[in-house]
């Protein structure tokens, strides 16, 4: 039944310079950073996908350019998932918001900014979310080291 | 952060009478405090169930005096860690700490707590004896509550069996 919005989706959306796929049954669209925010709105408009459900990314660190941007979207009228990855250099890690397309995407992007220092451009708040003020570089990334703790309290000797 | 913690002391002993009148008096309030003992619950992570479970009926420890948990450290003796500590709670453990009036007593409630459980990471902490110091260690992910019985027993008997100054050189 969902067939033909996938087709659809991935005959319209998918750009020259992209690539899109179809994995395990979902929509899989890679972009240029440079694309993604025109790519959301006609999803948005044109698809219906009216649910943003999460954004995180992946750290490839022996790759160029080394961050994927892992969107994925919902559309409530197809009941349909939607996953979109935008490739980010380390060098200048920054995509656009999606706030104002998805008010729910602030919180989520704060968070990816904690975890991997993606910089969402037009996100006006990007303090740290689950990391505390203070805490150096970004958990998530390969190059962080596994045991390395940043302590808020001197510990007992 | 400076850390202001009342350390409390063993009375000095000058003669065998005062001896013997501050080791009955050690006895008199050990026997008090023992019995009770109001829990603060700092509850931070899945542990909580567990403590739910050992807190009501079946279990009950009101049967050791340890039953009713005041949620002001001002007003409470045993300070239960349930639950993982992560870095970013660390100064609201030592605050809740140092606002606990002496005497006081920690226990580390379950694996995480005691030794930071399977977390290593760059959130967790590995245990909160690195914060503050601890009584009694509760093992088990999460504790049978069983266990937390014995761990308040075991408290116990230490607080019978303790020095208990009434004055101490700070005040």
């Amino acid at each position: 039944m969902s067939t033909p919005i996938r087709d659809r989706i991935l005959q319209a959306l998918v750009p020259a310079d992209g690539e899109g796929k179809v994995a395990h049954g979902m929509p899989e669209i890679t972009v240029p950073a440079a694309a993604l925010l025109g790519l959301v709105h006609r999803l948005k408009d044109e698809f219906h996908f009216d649910m943003f459900l999460d954004v995180t990314a992946v750290d490839w660190p022996q790759r160029t350019p080394r961050f994927d941007v892992v969107y994925h979207f919902y559309s409530t009228t197809h009941l349909f998932r939607l996953r979109l990855k935008a490739r980010v250099p380390v060098a200048e890690p920054v995509v656009d918001s999606l706030v104002s397309l998805y008010g729910s995407a602030g919180f989520m992007e704060r968070e990816c900014h904690d975890m991997y220092g993606i910089v969402f451009r037009g996100n006006a708040d990007l303090r740290p979310i689950l990391l505390y003020e203070g805490f150096v570089g970004h958990p998530l990334r390969k190059d962080y080291g596994k045991t390395q703790e940043q302590p808020l309290v001197p510990y007992r000797t | 952060m400076a850390r202001d913690v009342i350390p409390i002391h063993r009375a000095a002993a000058s003669s065998n009478a005062f001896e013997y009148f501050s080791t009955k008096k050690d006895e008199f309030v050990g026997w008090a405090r023992k019995f009770s003992l109001f829990p603060y619950p700092f509850v931070t992570a899945c542990c909580a169930m567990e403590f739910m479970a050992v807190s009501s009926t079946p279990y009950d420890t009101d049967r050791f005096g340890a039953a009713l948990p005041r949620f002001s450290p001002r007003q409470s003796d045993l300070l239960m860690v349930v639950g993982t500590l992560t870095h970013k709670q660390a100064p609201i453990l030592l605050k809740v700490y140092e606002q606990m009036c002496e005497p006081k007593w920690v226990m580390a409630f379950g694996a995480c707590a005691t030794s930071g459980g399977f977390y290593q990471n760059y959130a967790a902490v590995a245990g909160i004896d690195k914060i503050i110091p601890v009584d009694i260690y509760v093992p088990g992910c999460p504790p049978r509550p069983e266990t937390v019985i014995d761990a308040i027993m075991k408290l116990q008997d230490r607080i019978a069996g303790d020095r208990h100054p009434i004055l101490t050189d700070r005040f």
